[in-house]
């Protein structure tokens, strides 16, 4: 392995392993106002009133009519509205703020507040909402002729449920007033610059009288991305009728009942296989967006571009609609659309080898896309595909043929085991051109007369060890000890835009700039003298234009690849499913950094486990979450997965620093499949949705199935 | 009414109800916010305290359960020898990503460690279980406190 991916103490270990570390909730609140939240309680309804009981001195209610800008929080679009005015469109959705110095009395006032509704009725279920937000398709080959000279024919209908990112800190802000009527924002923040932007729009002012920090964040795997943007704008509008800082962090049942989550969806897939193998895919997707569009048109779209999974299908047609549902906005979670298709299609494939009577493996091995063929979009896959080799390494280190082979006839007893695999990949960076066209990345070195170097990025740290590998690639860049290296949380009035802290890109594009930043530095470095050098991000030249009309061209200029296999064993008299091995491989190019990368891999793939059977949340018929605590939705704890083995592969990619490319959401995107795939091979029966759970494995012998 | 109670090894007393929340207390008036609150409903052991030498989620218990007891949090503990070697241990193994659950991972990776100074992987599983980690998925906590238990001998 390279040089580089030896690991090293984290840069920010000391303060969070010494509990030093400030998270918003950490600052004294001497001089703060306490905020919170008026919420509907009606999934959809007119605002007829709202009735203020007298306020407290010192006690401010903030609403829409108190917004001095546009009231609508800009993320792509700005149909969020900072404070909900004529209409409610989900429960939870926000109306008011109270603010003041007391908490007990800010709620009590909170309580007595009166809003006057006029119901409407509500669409909660996907399939019958009329409101298309955002609709994608795109075809390559001959499809029809395809289907036409099948041998066989398949239909499938398969589901995912939501995903809460359940970070283990909840959302929260501070906005701070200043004189001229600047604000100056901090936060648990994953993208700081969009926070910025929404503010511009929401309050009337100029970017320059808006300065946005992050403070230490408690995780955010995506939750963090728009939301934010949210809960700013309202704390703004808030802070700056008291003329006091105000400060909102959730509660946990507020954070997960009306935060975003991952989309639910609803997805039809088809195909055509002839000689044994599948020509062509006919797929339909149905994204779940919520009340408001928040960032579903991207999610659809990688959603959309990745609904083959890593396989070579010659014909397909995809066709993706994201639609309006009176439930809470959905948004980005680690996988960002991805992992509800990658369930999907390994399903599917699976089902299809075993009607065809073959093993699920060796029917998805043979067809494995290659280095040279073309992407589902006619782009190409420009670089090596490790998933052979991947493969091997799992079907090795987990005994697979042999398990398999065992549990096909395993004795019915009690205790069922199982064991499945699945792969996946995640293209690193902003779909299509948006790297060039839409992000824009700036990054920059700041060299100090002491010899010191900052980092000067808008990436924040979240848990994923970003200050880590940024200071590794510029200290690697420049052969210096990495303590000659600063980092700190990003300050938008002292950091560029390097864009936001999503879609595996940070490592990937900004470190790269950061690479070539200290390349640049080292060749001019004058001692004793300040120096200042700014990269800008290039597309590299061989990438196939990405057209957003068809959907023809390289979506991502390369690929991380993941290969996973799950063995469970299902308790037939309570229904309870146990992981008992977990092994998985990927390729995230060059590890900068080993230990933070095999901490990413796994937590990420643990999420997947949580996905694919532990972690459920509904609605009930009037449109309330009522799974919104740890104890409703349950996570995986330590004791829930004793084994679980992380290989690496390496895969270099050019254009990344050092060969690295993009990391962070790989893990989790294609677990569900194989320890679905476990599960029916344990229980002996077919399942199309995620989660399955205890419930499910009940349902199934309650109605008859055999144990 | 005064609550006295030892807080970090130094005689410390409550003024206030002795139906506030512990957790609160601790972080507002005692200036120990190393104790977190992930959850404020006993779930994820991001308040996680020693009292008297049992590891309790804070945000459970009222500021009066503490009368006369032994409280230790993690700006206590952050000074000895043993959190030393678990501080090491968890550099090494990469345990602490966003650094949220960590104080609390500590404090209960010292609570398996005094019970039993040589856990086996399923115990410490077991002794972490109440503390929840939505970054790392737990293997690499797991790791140090069994390395904890190798490199700190004859400290627990
Ligand atoms: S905050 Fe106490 S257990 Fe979660
Ligand atoms: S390190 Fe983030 S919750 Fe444990």
């Amino acid at each position: 392995m390279a040089e580089i991916s030896g690991s090293v103490v984290k840069v920010d270990h000391g303060p969070k392993v010494r509990g030093e570390a400030r998270f918003v909730a950490d600052y004294p609140m001497e001089g703060i106002l306490y905020g919170k939240t008026l919420r509907s309680d009606r999934a959809r309804a007119k605002i007829q009133a709202i009735n203020v009981p007298e306020l407290p001195m010192g006690y401010v209610v903030a609403d829409a009519r108190d917004v001095p800008g546009k009231n609508g929080v800009l993320i792509i679009g700005d149909d969020t509205p900072v404070f909900a005015a004529e209409t409610v469109e989900f429960v939870g959705d926000p109306i008011a703020m109270v603010a003041g110095p007391d908490e007990a009395e800010v709620e009590r006032i909170l309580r007595e507040i009166e809003v006057e509704y006029e119901d409407l009725e509500p669409v909660l279920d996907m399939r019958k909402s009329e409101k298309v937000f955002y609709e994608y398709g795109y075809e390559k080959g001959e499809v029809d002729k395809a289907f036409a000279e099948a041998d066989k024919v398949y239909e499938e209908i398969l589901q995912t449920g939501h995903q809460e990112h359940g970070y283990l800190e909840t959302q929260g802000i501070t906005v701070v007033p200043l004189a001229g009527g600047k604000v100056k924002v901090h936060g648990s923040i994953q993208c700081p610059y969009y926070v910025r932007k929404a503010l511009v729009l929401a309050l009337g002012i100029e970017p320059g009288d808006i300065q946005v920090i992050q403070d230490v964040t408690g995780g955010g795997f995506g939750g963090k991305e728009d939301y934010p943007s949210m809960i700013g704008a309202r704390v703004a509008v808030t802070a700056l009728k008291a003329g006091k800082p105000v400060r909102v962090v959730y509660d946990r049942r507020e954070d997960m009942a009306t935060t975003s989550k991952r989309h639910p969806t609803y997805s039809v897939y088809k195909a055509a296989v002839k000689d044994g193998k599948v020509t062509a895919m006919d797929i339909d997707l149905l994204y779940n967006a919520g009340a408001y569009t928040t960032i579903s048109m991207v999610v659809l779209q990688r959603g959309t571009i990745c609904s083959n999974g890593v396989y070579n299908i010659p014909h397909m047609r995809a066709h993706g609609r994201s639609v309006k549902t009176n439930s809470v906005p959905n948004g980005a979670f680690r996988g960002f659309g991805a992992p509800q298709v990658f369930f999907a299609v390994e399903m599917f494939m699976a089902h299809i080898a075993k009607d065809l009577g073959v093993d699920p493996v060796a029917f998805k091995e043979a067809h494995f896309v290659k280095k040279g063929d073309k992407t589902s979009t006619n782009g190409i896959f420009h670089h090596g595909v490790p998933l052979p080799q991947m493969n091997e390494k799992l079907l090795t280190a987990s005994d697979y043929w042999a398990k398999r082979e065992a549990y096909a006839s395993q004795p019915k007893g009690r205790y069922q085991r199982g064991i499945g695999m699945s792969y996946s990949f995640h293209g690193g960076g902003f779909t299509g051109t948006g790297e060039r066209d839409i992000i824009k990345a700036v990054a920059a070195l700041q060299k100090y007369p002491d010899g010191k170097v900052e980092i000067l990025t808008s990436g924040t740290e979240m848990g994923q060890g970003l200050f880590t590998t940024f200071a590794k690639i510029v200290a690697k860049e420049l052969d210096c000890p990495i303590d000659q290296i600063i980092v700190k949380l990003p300050d938008t009035d002292r950091v560029p835009d390097s864009g936001p802290t999503v879609a595996s890109r940070s490592i990937m594009v900004v470190g790269e700039l950061l690479r070539r930043a200290a390349a640049k530095i080292k060749a001019e470095w004058k001692d004793g003298e300040a120096q200042r050098v700014e990269e800008r991000f290039q597309q590299p030249e061989w990438q196939i234009p990405f057209n957003y009309d068809t959907f023809q061209g390289d979506a991502y200029p390369t690929f991380s690849w993941g290969a996973h296999c799950v063995e469970i064993e299902v308790d037939t008299y309570t229904g309870e499913q146990k992981v008992i091995g977990a092994w998985a491989c990927y390729d995230v190019g060059t590890p900068i950094d080993t230990t933070v990368v095999i901490g990413q891999m796994e937590g990420g793939f643990l999420q997947g486990i949580g996905y694919a059977h532990m972690e459920q949340m509904n609605y009930d018929k009037k449109g309330r979450i009522r799974s919104n605590s740890y104890s409703d939705y349950t996570m995986p704890t330590a004791a829930d997965v004793p084994k679980m083995e992380m290989h690496l592969c390496v895969e270099e990619y050019p254009e990344g620093p050092f060969g690295a490319k993009g990391a962070g959401e790989l893990p989790l995107v294609g677990v569900p499949g194989a320890y679905v795939n476990a599960l029916e091979q344990a229980i002996d029966k077919d399942f199309c949705h995620i989660p399955v759970t205890m419930e499910d494995t009940l349902t199934h012998w309650r109605e008859g199935g055999q144990a | 009414m005064s609550i006295p109670f030892t807080l970090n090894g130094k005689p410390a007393a409550y003024e206030g109800s002795a139906t506030d929340r512990l957790v609160d207390i601790l972080r507002k008036d005692f200036k120990c916010p190393g104790v977190k609150v992930g959850c404020n409903e006993g779930e994820c052991g991001a308040c996680s305290i020693i009292m008297d030498g049992v590891l309790i989620n804070a945000c459970m218990v009222a500021a009066g359960r503490a009368y006369d007891t032994e409280i230790i949090t993690i700006e206590g503990f952050r000074e000895t020898e043993k959190f030393a070697v678990l501080d090491r241990c968890f550099a090494e193994t990469g345990a602490v990503q966003c650094g949220f659950c960590t104080p609390g991972m500590i404090l209960a990776a010292e609570c398996i460690l005094t019970k039993n100074p040589n856990p086996n992987e399923a115990e410490i599983r077991d002794g972490l279980s109440g503390n929840m980690c939505r970054c790392t998925g737990y293997n690499a906590i797991v790791h140090a406190v069994a390395l904890a238990a190798k490199e700190g001998k004859g400290l627990w």
